[in-house]
């Protein structure tokens, strides 16, 4: 029996509700590609502008990884689509950046260096 | 295969597409090795016993255009995959090619910088710097150059007609990659460019 | 990439499908070069591991006839080095993980009811790059004056140490062999990791839900995200090495004011759930094997499942157990003594699930099962030696002797080399049709069993009298001469064991006992097909309604909840389909079609790393190489129409 005759034999949907394809409608305009575009721009814009500012060294940081987490995270979420797409896909992702984050923090912290 | 559909033909335990699942585990993975890279770069910084120094060679101004222009060449994947996802291959392909040029710019911009800190005195062996660096930003150069070479396969086949909508798949995959590449290089821009004690 | 359909054939791609359509032809020794189907490539990985295992063990006895007496001039110091880097990097790299490959390729597809891997070409190109990784590692011993009795091989460990790894401690091209080697090894085993993780998650037959799955397929999904995760860190090592050895870079040049502990802080964040790589597998291989011979389901599948689980999490918390003695402090000593101590939890479960699994079974001791109750026993040893590393004061007494060396060899040969030979009793009949002898299994066990433990036992004993580990030679006044003594009769007791399985393998593969397609009466799917299983697998892709699914097929409970065999309908599915091509429903089974692309990809690395290391005029050949056998592989069809 083939996958496709089970499910339908037991009434499954054949196609997971939140799986490629079973929401093509769901699927941002290419209008919507452009304003992220532009927003990411300017966050661009901004960060190499707090660089010329004379300001405490640690907020600095602070500001600068946080602007280029919102624009790691609106390239994945929306033009890498893991908004929109399956779960299981974002588990496998987070998964993979947070367990770097995590193990080369402490790597790093072992080894005496840090961020500022 | 005459009475089997094409929902038979695709279904998986998980109902996502194998090469789809492939890609983001690929993904998953390659984190972890621009981790290593970054980390390395981290712990090294400011720990180079002779110069030049980071301060001494950044061009913010430069780095930020081409910076500006991989973040611009994301935009461009993206609606190449919308075209195609709609069915228009004529778009899908200016897209396409145009992601191809952005990417090559991008590329000529880091042989340049490759080349000028090369003149002021950085080489691979100068200092710890040059070493992290020069591995970390290559090794990304590296990426950027497989996924020009994607796209630009891409683009020779759907010259020859063979991409249409039901392809959309391949777009996608390509724009995974692609998307990814770029969002290295904004960690990079911020940990190594724009962060300097 | 997604493989993309071109519309007009050209000549050329017409001659190319005529080559592969011949290579299909089952039987020549073009069919085995482009095989892409998952139970040839497993046999290849097999056999490979195999015969670099011997290589590995003579590597061993050269050391132990070294060390059986003090002040032995049989090997200089040089080889010494050399061959102990050889031998821990190729039973580490080359024996025991090619040998868990294999039994993922054999078994996984079977298990859960599928005609191949998710990726076949990938999983045989997997299998290439491995091969040419191994050979050019190997190829290292002769880039010395080997005429003159002058090794070339790496003389830095297995673990490859910084400083030591550099090119003013290591002259010579050995570590570059070595670096490079491993590197292909290591993108062989990403590749594989990925597959199997895409087959497990979705080529699951109708109704394997993930809790239906069998253990040894549970502890495969595990090993292979352990391998995607760690596979990346090393090869970051090895590329930082690369570029220190060969263009004066200077990650761990210390007069640069470069740190060579990162080295050993990357090595261990890939190495230690390296060591979980290693013996999970060997762990699922016992949970299919226990339960079968005591008639029993597995005791606690649910924990045996999720404290696999727990190791995976948890392998990545303790890697600085291997520093303690490098000097992070004492926060950093406390913190990672006390994860090292958790991580013993899980495994413990798991030890406790198997014991209950024999208790009360009408157990058989057939030869899977002594290897399988070796395993476990052995493994306790070694995974109670390890938690005496765990607490930092001792481990400091322990660090760098014998006693680590003892430890490590209760756990990797007698957990995972044991737990390897089990799984060949076991599924060897399933792949030859033929049953391994009976008696010759047993005496191959027993002096192996005996044979280990006479080597590695003594080790802690002399590693407590202060005998350090990676010396070439002693001084008779210590107190060591005997325990050495032992090791080294031990060590060819166990050789001796490796040919008495030799010689019960090519004489079973002629004569032994034909098997059927159940000869163990086991519980799991690959069972229900013939053995040999035909080139499909399934005639009919099976529904699968709990655990054990073919256990379930064979027996019922009765009223009074006694087991009895189901009469009718549970006959195994003995008979080919009338027509070769017909499957079900008659239309026919469209297996993915041979491909010479693979090799020609996996060739282009060892030609990229000669070049590397010899003359740059071969890199852009071998990046050429890699780049034909891509493009011929995304552009030529997965499957052929014929």
């Amino acid at each position: 029996m083939t996958l496709a005759e089970y499910r339908k034999k037991r009434g499954e949907p054949l196609i997971r509700e939140d799986a490629d394809g079973a929401h093509d409608d769901k699927h941002p305009s290419a209008l919507k590609y452009v304003q992220i575009g532009l927003i990411l721009a300017i966050i661009t814009a901004a960060e190499v502008g707090l660089y010329y500012v004379d300001m405490n060294f640690t907020l600095l940081v602070v500001l600068l990884i946080a602007l280029s987490v919102v624009k790691f995270s609106m390239v994945v979420l929306w033009f890498m689509h893991l908004k929109f797409d399956a779960s299981l896909f974002s588990v496998l992702f987070t998964g993979g950046l947070a367990l770097t984050v995590v193990v080369f923090t402490v790597a790093i912290a072992a080894l005496g260096g840090s961020l500022t | 295969m005459a009475h089997a559909t094409a929902a038979d033909h695709l279904q998986t335990s998980t109902g996502l597409d194998n090469r789809k699942l492939l890609m983001w585990l690929f993904l998953a993975s390659d984190c972890l090795f621009f981790g290593s890279f970054i980390a390395a770069y981290l712990l090294y910084r400011g720990r180079s016993v002779v110069g030049p120094y980071p301060a001494d060679l950044f061009d913010i101004p430069f780095t930020s255009v081409s910076a500006f222009i991989l973040l611009m060449s994301s935009v461009t994947m993206v609606l190449a995959l919308a075209a195609i996802q709609r069915g228009n291959v004529r778009n899908m392909r200016i897209w396409l090619f145009t992601t191809a040029i952005l990417g090559t710019l991008f590329i000529a911009g880091q042989v340049f910088e490759f080349t000028e800190f090369n003149h002021e005195g950085l080489s691979l062996s100068t200092n710890l710097f040059g070493t992290t660096f020069f591995v970390l930003t290559g090794f990304h150069g590296a990426h950027v150059t497989v996924g020009v070479l994607i796209l630009l396969s891409l683009f020779v086949v759907s010259m020859r007609g063979g991409i249409q909508q039901k392809d959309s798949l391949a777009i996608e995959l390509a724009g995974l990659y692609w998307h990814f590449v770029d969002i290295v290089w904004i960690v990079i821009f911020t940990l190594v460019y724009l962060i300097q004690p | 990439m997604a493989s993309v359909a071109v519309p007009k054939r050209s000549p050329l791609s017409e001659a190319l499908k005529g080559v592969r359509l011949s290579a299909a032809d089952y039987g020549s020794i073009w069919s085995w070069i482009a095989t892409v189907d998952h139970k040839r490539i497993g046999i290849l990985y097999g056999v490979s591991a195999f015969v670099f295992f011997m290589l590995g063990g003579v590597e061993a006895l050269l050391l132990r006839v070294q060390l059986a007496q003090p002040d032995s001039g049989f090997l200089d110091p040089d080889a010494y080095n050399r061959l102990f880097t050889m031998h821990g990097t190729t039973m580490i790299f080359l024996v025991v993980m090619p040998m868990s490959s294999a039994f993922f390729n054999l078994l996984v597809p079977l298990m859960i009811g599928a005609r191949d891997v998710a990726f076949p070409r990938l999983n045989a190109f997997s299998f290439w790059l491995f091969l040419a990784g191994a050979i050019f590692l190997n190829a290292s011993f002769f880039t010395g004056d080997i005429l003159n009795g002058n090794l070339g091989a790496p003389d830095a460990g297995w673990f490859g140490y910084a400083p030591l790894n550099l090119r003013e401690f290591t002259p010579g091209h050995g570590l570059d062999f070595w670096m490079l080697g491993l590197q292909m090894f290591g993108i062989a085993s990403l590749a594989g990791g990925f597959n199997f993780i895409v087959t497990i998650l979705n080529m699951r037959a109708p109704g394997m839900t993930l809790f239906r799955m069998p253990v040894f397929v549970w502890m495969t999904l595990i090993t292979s995200f352990l391998i995607i995760f760690a596979m990346p860190i090393i090869a970051v090592a090895l590329f930082e090495l690369t570029f220190d050895r060969l263009f004066d870079a200077n990650f761990f040049n210390a007069e640069a004011g470069g740190n060579p502990l990162l080295w050993q802080h990357m090595f261990w964040l890939f190495g230690h759930p390296e060591v979980y790589i290693l013996i999970l597998p060997a762990f699922g291989i016992i949970s299919a094997i226990l339960p079968t011979f005591s008639r029993k389901p597995l005791f606690g599948y649910a924990f045996v499942v999720f404290s696999g689980i727990a190791i995976g999490f948890m392998s990545w918390g303790v890697w600085v157990h291997h520093m303690l003695t490098t000097g992070l402090g004492t926060v950093a000593n406390s913190a990672f003594g006390v994860t090292t101590i958790l991580i013993a939890v899980p495994t413990g479960v798991k030890i406790f699930n198997w014991m209950a699994t024999l208790w009360g079974g009408s157990i058989r001791f057939r030869p899977p099962l002594m290897f399988a109750v070796g395993t476990v026993a052995m493994f306790t040893l070694g995974g109670l030696s390890g938690v005496l590393h765990s607490m930092v004061p001792s481990d400091f007494q322990q660090q760098d002797s014998y006693f680590v060396v003892a430890h490590l060899h209760y756990v990797l040969f007698g957990g995972a080399i044991f737990g390897l030979f089990g799984g060949i009793y076991y599924w060897f009949p399933k792949f030859t049709g033929r049953l391994l002898n009976e008696k010759l299994g047993h005496i191959n066990f027993w002096l192996m069993f005996i044979g280990f433990n006479l080597t590695f036992m003594p080790m802690h004993v002399s590693g407590l009298l202060g005998m350090p580990r990676r010396i070439y030679t002693y001084n008779g006044e210590m107190g060591w001469n005997l325990w050495n003594q032992m090791s080294t009769v031990g060590a060819f007791l166990i050789a001796l064991s490796v040919l008495v399985f030799l010689f019960n393998f090519f004489r079973s593969l002629r004569h032994g006992e034909e098997s059927g397609p159940d000869p163990w009466d086991a519980r799991t799917l690959e069972w229900s097909i013939p053995s040999p299983p035909p080139e499909y697998n399934f005639k009919e892709i099976p529904t699968v309604s709990s655990r054990d699914a073919f256990w379930h097929q064979k027996y019922r409970e009765d009223e009074t909840g006694k087991i009895v065999p189901v009469l009718a309908g549970g006959a195994v599915d003995d008979e080919a389909p009338e027509d070769e091509a017909e499957g079900e429903h008659g239309h026919g089974i469209h297996l993915p079609s041979p491909s010479y692309m693979p090799l020609i990809a996996a060739s282009g690395f060892p030609v990229i790393a000669t070049g590397l290391i010899y003359d740059y005029a071969l890199v852009p050949v071998g990046f050429a190489l890699i780049l034909i056998g891509f493009f011929g592989w995304v552009l030529e069809p997965a499957t052929e129409e014929e």
